[in-house]
């Protein structure tokens, strides 16, 4: 079976609003990266790298959801939940990047909008999401699997709804934008469900083997824990 | 990085190498959410063609990078399906792996004393 292309393509936004988001997208990810530095560090880093090729890989594994439908993970909640929002947002972006550059999928026109979309404001929602629910449910694997489900269909939901708000805005048809919002809403909805059970049965499983290496379970602590004394000594930056 | 993390890591990788590599091959044909949303509207012919009625696919245009060696999930030049996409799978989760990797790791933050 084929894996298509499943990402916005060239030519279905304009190209004013097309380059709106690209500039909305780099000055979101400049932010990110600023914001990243402080999480990464020699464990971090790695696991960075782990997320994003495990989040190309599930990519291309679509599943369906209706006759005729399928969906993909989109990765952004699982990427919060791991490696945190702020490198989590850049290993999203890693894989748009790469699948625009070498597999074609996604147009170069249109980076900026699935960069906004899927790293930017699918990654927000389950981030928000997850720091919230981290609050109420118990820190074990099966509350943070729980976690990542619930945060991961909204997240997906509202990625689609990126989608949307770009093509009122930008959109080459006259078609009802109403009639693409329930569309795209109900078909990822149903893809935030199989995008869900994929990314709690993958965190649950990481926080049963290596509870350390996942920053949901090192963050987001219901009350402030005192950090241990450090060696390190502030340093300018 | 110590060797615990290291045989996680490898691990981790090995799955993804599976996943893409293998597991690729039997996923879903059928276009995804937002393709089937671009869709919806038209008429298809045979060969996946636009015959007629309105959608946001009509306006799609060609990639600028269509010609590339892994264009498509398939590496070009192989003609075996499962070969073709399964490579290009695992030649993509090792980019991933190694861009991604690379520019975080060069990124991290380095604990003072240590070079």
């Amino acid at each position: 079976m084929q894996v298509e292309a499943m990402h916005i393509a060239n030519g279905i936004v304009n190209g004013p609003v097309s380059a709106i988001f690209a500039v909305f997208a780099a000055l979101a990810l400049s932010f990110c990266v600023w914001r990243a530095r402080a999480d990464l560090d020699d464990r971090l880093a790695p696991m960075a790298g782990l997320v994003s090729a495990f989040i190309f890989a599930v990519q291309m594994l679509n599943f369906q959801v209706l006759p005729g439908v399928s969906g993909h993970l989109l990765g952004g909640t699982l990427a919060v939940v791991l490696v945190g929002p702020w490198v989590g947002t850049l290993c999203v972006s890693t894989v748009l990047i790469i699948q625009c550059l070498l597999f074609a999928d996604g147009g170069l026109t249109a980076i900026g909008l699935n960069i906004t979309n899927m790293a930017i404001l699918g990654t927000a929602a389950g981030y928000l999401l997850v720091a919230a629910l981290m609050r109420v449910l118990p820190r074990t694997p099966a509350g943070l699997g729980t976690t990542t489900f619930i945060a991961s269909v909204i997240g997906v939901v509202v990625a689609s709804q990126g989608f949307v708000l770009e093509y009122w805005l930008g959109g080459t048809t006259q078609l009802s934008i109403p009639l693409i919002a329930g569309t795209m809403a109900g078909s990822h909805l149903l893809i935030g469900i199989g995008e869900g059970l994929i990314a709690a049965t993958t965190v649950a499983t990481v926080a049963r083997v290596r509870p350390d290496l996942v920053y949901a379970m090192r963050r987001f602590r219901k009350p402030p824990v005192a950090e241990p004394a450090t060696t390190t000594t502030p340093t300018a930056v | 990085m110590s060797k615990r993390l290291g045989w996680f890591l490898a691990g981790g990788l090995l799955v993804a190498l599976l996943l893409a590599g293998v597991a690729s091959n039997f996923a879903s044909g059928s276009p995804d959410g937002l393709d089937a949303a671009a869709r919806q509207g038209c008429t298809f012919g045979a060969d996946g063609e636009i015959t007629g009625g309105t959608c946001m696919l009509q306006r799609e245009q060609g990639h600028q990078l269509a010609g590339g060696p892994l264009a498509g999930y398939r590496i070009k030049g192989i003609h075996n399906d499962f070969l073709a996409t399964g490579l290009s799978g695992v030649l993509g989760v090792l980019i991933t792996f190694a861009v991604g990797g690379g520019v975080f790791w060069l990124a991290r933050r380095r604990t003072p004393g240590k070079p």
